[in-house]
């Protein structure tokens, strides 16, 4: 035996830790790391907690004055809520007497007498709201929490199924070449000649008529997909490409490994950092693309709300110095946004066993 | 400055001393340790040592070109024409690198830039340097690459560097480390990279330049073989510390310290082929004595055949043009035998064809035609799933292990695989138990089932290659140019471990190599390749001692032979 380093003496029996567990291990000491994926916890929380009606379940009572004050800014002045209780008032004033020739006019007393029967309270609609009113007097803040439901959905399903089609189309493309490869890139070079825009609203015009997938977020997740692949499906076929000649995968090929165990199981954790930034990077535009689809009016139904439509609405709240729903909306985009981007950071880093 | 270099001395290096901050909790870790030698004008120093030695650290403590958290102790000084160049501005440095002091890399190829024709990037050395204008540069580059011995300089100065071969990637390079007639030049692993025949041009070129330009040489390599033709003094090195100097002489015939003897036996020789190679712990621990009984090797023509080429051929297509192909063809009618328990061994330059010929008997490569026939079977025309049964029994260890090993898998999850796809072992449990045994097996310790292969040296990844395959029990094992990464007294422990394997479990080899020494070495019969066709094949001594080809001589010749005399094992 040549240089034997042997070492009898360290026992062997500990549990053999996989790639993920490792993972694991590394991210909990990364304070970033573990600090976004609270915060990205956070918010998925309150995404769930207002699907099952937990929170922010009357985000659409209108529960203060039109625009509301937030409470931070309580004493400032609101003229639109004046202008709004003006008309109110005007709508009370006694009518004009017309008792002469209004034929109706003896019952009248009947049925003010049948009306005083039934109790009616008058809500009172409150100046101030802890984040202010929109003009319908809802408060934002629920509006915001209950508009993560859509965004947060919208962005991460479908930016899952954007990089999982994109990974798997890109892996067959770059591994097999040939046919599969010509096939693929003139699918790919088909969607990146039409404009983007015009894709997304082709997709979407197809999804309306068709009806199949109904109302609501279900086509937008698919329209936003099946459009936002092709960026993901170039870098991972470039990857695959460049791998599949390495040695370790030769090796492999040479101890009989099958070939979709040499695609997934060899390749795509060497390349998984790539999808991961993709990942992260199309999240925040599928949120952004969800506002345009809303916007012109593909997105969500009327009686829903998302950080899209709100954005939407704040448009025309800006100019007459409102800007608490802009500020809700964005504010909660940004930190979820950074914290995501920060979380795929510190997970491609926790993935990779060269860095310690 | 307190001291004057003398006249015949143009570098002195005074205490140098190196660290490196590996991060905030652990010491820094000492690469140089206090180390002092000079360079006289005129001459050839020798710097070698082993991978982590620190032997290019000091050469690049002499540039000021060591990475941001690099510590230098205020002891260590580096003096230079009355400087001392560790405490010199960045701008004076500046001006020394690359008129004063060049250097040469080790990797012609990732040196050059890509994307500018060679002439322009010697070009604008001399203008940065010698403050010449294009017409004189371009003269004066033209003049450089005859001087280094390009063909064509006319012509060649337009090249880009992919079309040049490595051997002229590195003549350019040395262009360019010349072009201002330095005083002295630093040459760090010139030849590594290259093939013998080009290793010994590049030798002879750079001794010739060194008598001409009557400059100095700082020679830094791992091989004290390849620097008994060229240096005048040698410095030996490890970790960190200068353990023998003088003068080449010296060295080779009288070596003092146990590990420069060890360093000059480590080398395969090819007048002697002990059982064993000789490696550094034989020396620096044992008692220095040296296992010195000769091998038999050889074939004889009733030797059992494990393995049988007939007309093997592989042809690539490369593209051309729009619709057209241009047939290349790499390997050409090959035939041969494989003797069972035996070794036999491939020799060629870089594109002769033999690392086809291994990734075709693997399958890893489609034949054009011919056929591999494995006990009576032929291999090539097999399905892929009668082929799996066959798969295990032929095995192959790549070159580079730092490529051939799956980076994102701990050691335990890469000997693990084979035996569940081959369906080796019963269950989870006796397939740990056998990759334990295996590590055990390979020399390395049962920590090294949990870590990554980042975690290991060269030649620690090389044994956990050769543990992957074992643990398929493989008939044949195809070792494609295995050892040629490693540093000689690396690759020596590993020639060792393939022994002593195929010695246990009569393992048959086909050894894949461009350094003779080692295929004469391991070898019971060799092949020679040239330009995909069988220059020759004969039992290894036999080709040794009358090679019958001009090929086979030319190869043989360009053998470092060093100081022949010297590595005498006491």
């Amino acid at each position: 035996m040549s240089a034997v380093l042997t070492n009898p003496a360290l026992p062997p029996v500990r549990e053999s830790p996989g790639l993920w567990s490792l993972a694991w291990r590394r991210l909990r000491q990364d304070a970033v790391g573990m600090v976004s994926l609270v915060v990205v916890a956070i918010f998925i929380a309150m995404m769930a907690g207002s699907y099952f009606g937990l929170i922010a379940k009357d985000w659409n009572k209108e529960k203060g004055v039109s625009y509301a004050n937030p409470s931070f800014l309580a004493g400032s002045e609101n003229l639109e809520a004046r202008s709004m209780g003006a008309k109110d008032a005007a709508a009370k004033a006694p009518p004009v007497d017309l008792s002469d020739v209004d034929p109706l006019a003896p019952r009248y007393k009947e049925w003010e007498e049948r009306a005083a029967k039934i109790a009616v309270t008058e809500t009172k609609r409150s100046e101030v709201l802890p984040f202010g009113g929109d003009k319908w007097g809802r408060d934002v803040l629920q509006k915001a929490i209950k508009g993560s439901e859509v965004s947060i959905f919208v962005g991460l399903s479908a930016a899952l199924l954007a990089t999982l089609i994109g990974t798997m189309l890109g892996a067959a493309a770059g591994y097999w070449g040939g046919w599969a490869n010509d096939l693929l890139e003139w699918v790919y070079n088909v969607f990146t000649s039409i404009p983007y825009i015009l894709l997304i609203l082709a997709f979407a015009a197809v999804a309306a008529t068709s009806g199949k997938f109904g109302k609501g977020i279900l086509p937008i997740v698919l329209i936003l997909s099946l459009t936002g692949w092709t960026g993901i499906y170039r870098l991972m076929r470039a990857e695959y490409i460049k791998h599949s000649n390495r040695e370790y995968v030769k090796a492999a090929q040479a101890i009989g490994a099958s070939n979709w165990s040499r695609m997934f199981g060899h390749i795509l954790p060497n390349v998984s950092h790539v999808s991961l930034v993709q990942l992260s990077q199309h999240v925040v535009g599928f949120i952004k693309a969800e506002v345009i689809l809303s916007f012109l009016g593909f997105g969500v139904p009327v009686d829903m709300v998302s950080w899209g439509t709100m954005l939407a609405e704040a448009q025309n709240e800006l100019v007459i110095g409102k800007w608490w729903q802009l500020f809700a909306a964005g504010a909660s985009m940004a930190i979820l946004v950074t914290a995501f981007s920060l979380l795929t950071d510190s997970l491609r880093d926790a993935l990779d066993p060269k860095l310690k | 400055m307190s001291a004057m270099t003398p006249p015949e001395l143009i570098l002195q290096v005074q205490n140098l001393d190196v660290r490196f901050r590996v991060d905030r909790k652990s010491e820094p870790f000492a690469a140089v340790k206090g180390i002092s030698f000079d360079i006289p004008t005129n001459t050839t120093v020798a710097l070698v040592g082993e991978s982590g030695s620190g032997k290019s650290v000091s050469a690049m403590a002499i540039l000021g070109l060591l990475p941001e958290n690099a510590l230098v102790s205020r002891e260590g000084r580096i003096l230079y024409g009355g400087r001392d160049l560790l405490k010199a501005s960045m701008y004076e440095l500046q001006d020394i690198r690359g008129k004063d002091i060049s250097v040469i890399f080790q990797e012609p190829m990732t040196s050059l830039n890509p994307v500018f024709p060679v002439g322009e990037q010697i070009a604008e050395v001399l203008r940065l340097h010698m403050n010449m204008d294009g017409r004189q540069a371009r003269a004066r580059v033209i003049e450089l690459l005859n001087e280094v011995g390009i063909p064509n300089p006319q012509l060649r100065v337009n090249s880009y560097p992919h079309e040049m071969s490595g051997g002229q990637q590195q003549r350019v390079m040395i262009a360019m480390a010349i072009a201002c007639e330095p005083k002295l030049l630093i040459a760090d692993e010139p030849t590594t990279a290259l093939d013998v025949t080009i290793q010994k041009q590049i030798l002879d070129l750079i001794a010739s330049l060194q008598l001409k330009h009557r400059m100095s040489v700082l020679f830094i390599t791992h091989d004290l073989g390849v620097v008994g033709d060229i240096a005048d003094t040698v410095v030996v090195m490890q970790s960190g510390e200068i353990k023998e100097q003088g003068p080449v002489k010296a060295i080779f015939e009288a070596p003092q310290h146990p590990y420069t003897k060890a360093l000059l036996a480590c080398r395969p020789r090819l007048d002697r082929r002990p059982k064993r190679l000789p490696v550094i712990d034989d020396f620096m621990k044992g008692d220095g004595h040296v296992h010195l009984e000769e091998r038999k090797r050889g074939t004889t023509p009733s030797d059992p055949i494990i393995l049988e080429v007939k007309g093997l051929n592989k042809t690539f297509y490369l593209k051309e043009g729009l619709f057209g192909k241009r047939a290349v063809p790499a390997v050409k009618d090959v035939s041969f035998t494989l003797p069972k328990g035996k070794t036999l061994g491939l020799v060629g330059e870089s594109g002769s064809g033999k690392t086809t010929v291994g990734l075709t008997l693997m399958r890893l490569h489609d034949a054009t035609s011919g056929e591999v026939l494995f006990e009576g079977r032929d291999l090539l025309s097999l399905s892929e799933k009668q082929m799996m049964a066959y798969r295990r029994r032929i095995q192959i260890i790549f070159q580079n292990p730092y490529a051939s090993l799956n980076p994102r898998m701990t050691v335990g999850q890469i000997l693990v695989e084979p035996m569940k796809i081959h369906s080796i072992g019963k269950d989870e449990g006796e397939r740990v138990g056998m990759a334990f045994q295996l590590l055990r097996r390979v020399g390395l310790s049962e920590q090294s089932f949990y870590k990554y292969p980042h975690e290991f040296s060269g030649g620690q990844r090389q044994r956990i290659a050769i543990a992957r395959c074992l643990t398929m029990k493989p008939d044949v094992l195809i070792c494609d140019e295995s050892v040629s990464a490693l540093d000689v007294s690396v690759q020596a422990q590993v020639l060792n471990l393939l022994q002593d394997l195929q010695d246990e479990y009569g393992l048959s080899y086909i050894f894949i190599s461009h350094d003779l020494a080692v295929v004469k070495y391991i070898s019971d019969k060799v092949m020679v390749m040239n330009e995909g066709v069988i220059v020759e094949m004969a039992d290894s001594d036999e080709i040794y001692r009358h090679p019958r080809e001009e090929y086979t001589r030319k190869l043989l010749s360009s053998i470092p032979k060093g100081y022949e005399l010297a590595a005498q094992p006491s």
